[in-house]
């Protein structure tokens, strides 16, 4: 694996292996000394070109904790608003002497341009790229759905999860999809007809825009986990949906519908949440809300992805 | 035509187990006794061989009252030197004991000892998981050819070899028979045969 740009890119075997080496990394990260000497002396660019605080620290983290430096490039104050190309910003790396870039963009398949253009040639990481992909979040998931509904163990076959809210906006949901599907599990979307991208008939899920009736377990199976997906009502522009009460009665979350949810099942939320939109104060807060699980996971995942793809670099030389 | 890669076996079944039944011995008579002797697996084959120590150290204290040798196993990947010389490799969980090694007597159990780099590693990655009272370093065998300043305690059998040649390691844990050979490297099996080779 040379580039983490989609996970659609990703095989079953990948996947499992690279869930894992998060499952080996989050064991070091309960030790009193976290850090471990994997990476050191290679600089990591965290090169954010939308803000994500969340995401940046925990790139953040996970390099530090594997001893690698890291140097954080934003776009806001830097020459980028001056009028910089993504090109020229790249060869400033490359000058730099990165060894990996992170990349989150809003533009959708930045990344994969800065991958495979040949401006730079060191492994790239997508860190969120517009309404296109966020593998790292998919695999996050991925890893708090596999702790939980499969001791933490091979994939998810037979595991049935609902995703619900603004599909046609998530990156969220696509890398899901695309992940939780090579994983062996059902996936069901569900979300306001208006809030759902042309062709998603050809992805590899059910779709459905009646909450209560996915929840329902089918003859099928029941549903194991619950994954909301957050209203960006800063892309809420062009009335998806009347009005933000009528979404909440609709596709809400709310402590009725985690009620009704068979016991084991979990409920998702990448985060920011916001309460009382798609989303309840009481399932936010419910034990089978893996929240701010899914962050201390989205640490070790991410040390997975960069040792993957840092580790084993000059591969076939050496002897130990 | 002749067989290029001649393999010969150099320690067979009873071999191995008379092997660790001295260095068990060894073990006791050095720390006087199995208070607070703590064995520490490296991944993959010191594993089994740290659990086959504690058996016969259970078994030469004798008086079954006493609890058994604490066994855990220390994986060193992520401590290695050469991370980035060889393909990435997967990683296994590191398991201490319950009480930890902080003031114990460390026994390291690796099953080939070569280069001493993978001792290294175990060395760095001990620093980061407590701090022993003394560590020492169990090897079935050492086939020499240190590139450190490193060297066991106990050694099931010192083996001369070329650095050409490749040790093998087969325990009936992992591979269903024991036995340690010796072979000409013609051509590298797999990554794993490698790495046991040059551990």
């Amino acid at each position: 694996m040379r580039h983490l740009l989609s996970t659609a890119d990703l095989s079953r075997a990948d996947a499992v292996a690279l869930l894992d080496t998060a499952e080996a990394m989050a064991q070091t990260q309960s030790r009193t000394i976290k850090k471990l000497p994997a990476l050191r002396g290679l600089t990591i660019v965290n090169l954010f070109f939308e803000d994500s605080t969340r995401t940046r620290i925990s790139f953040e983290a996970a390099a530090k904790r594997l001893s690698a430096d890291v140097i954080n490039f934003s776009a806001k104050g830097s020459s980028v608003s001056k009028g910089e190309s993504l090109k020229d910003t790249a060869q400033t790396l490359r000058a730099i002497g990165a060894d990996a870039v992170v990349v989150r963009h809003p533009a959708s398949g930045a990344p994969h341009r800065l991958a495979h253009a040949g401006w730079i040639d060191t492994p790239v990481v997508n860190a969120g790229d517009g309404m296109h992909q966020h593998p790292t979040q998919a695999l996050l998931d991925a890893f708090t759905l596999r702790r939980h509904l499969s001791g933490g163990e091979g994939d998810l076959a037979g595991r049935h999860v609902v995703v619900v809210g603004d599909v046609l906006h998530s990156r969220v949901a696509r890398s899901n999809v695309d992940l939780l599907a090579t994983l062996g599990a059902r996936v069901t979307l569900v979300a306001p007809p208006t809030l759902l991208p042309i062709g998603v008939g050809a992805w590899r899920c059910e779709v459905s825009s009646d909450l209560d009736a996915a929840l329902v377990g089918d003859v099928q199976g029941e549903v194991d986990a619950v994954m909301m997906l957050r209203v960006q009502r800063e892309r809420m522009t062009s009335g998806f949906f009347p009005s933000e009460r009528e979404y909440a009665r609709r596709y809400g979350l709310d402590a009725a519908r985690v009620d009704r949810l068979p016991p084991h099942a979990l409920v998702l939320h990448p985060g920011p949440m916001n309460r009382g939109l798609e989303i309840s104060a009481e399932a936010a807060d419910s034990p089978r809300s893996t929240v701010v699980e899914q962050v201390a996971n989205g640490v070790s995942v991410r040390m997975a992805v960069l040792y993957t793809l840092l580790a084993g670099d000059l591969a076939g030389e050496g002897v130990a | 035509m002749p067989d290029l890669n001649t393999t010969r076996v150099v320690l067979e079944t009873d071999e191995i187990s008379r092997a660790l039944t001295r260095i068990a011995h060894e073990i006791l008579e050095r720390n006087r006794g199995s208070a607070d002797l703590v064995l520490l697996g490296i991944p993959r084959r010191g594993v089994p061989l740290a659990a086959r120590l504690a058996e016969r150290i259970a078994r030469a204290e004798g008086d079954g009252e006493r609890p058994a040798v604490p066994v855990g196993e220390i994986d060193i990947t992520l401590y290695r030197d050469d991370i980035r010389r060889r393909p990435t490799r997967g990683l296994t969980p590191t398991r201490l004991p319950e009480g930890g090694i902080d003031e114990k007597n460390v026994v390291l159990v690796d099953d080939v000892l070569y280069s001493g780099r993978s001792v290294r590693a175990a060395l760095d990655a001990l620093a980061d998981l407590g701090r022993p009272r003394t560590v020492q370093l169990a090897a079935l065998v050492d086939r020499g050819h240190r590139q450190l300043p490193i060297r066991a305690d106990y050694v099931g059998k010192n083996l001369p070899t070329a650095t050409s040649e490749r040790v093998g390691v087969q325990l009936v844990e992992v591979d269903g028979q024991d036995a340690v050979t010796i072979s000409d490297a013609v051509a590298t099996d797999s990554a794993t045969d490698a790495r046991r080779a040059t551990r």
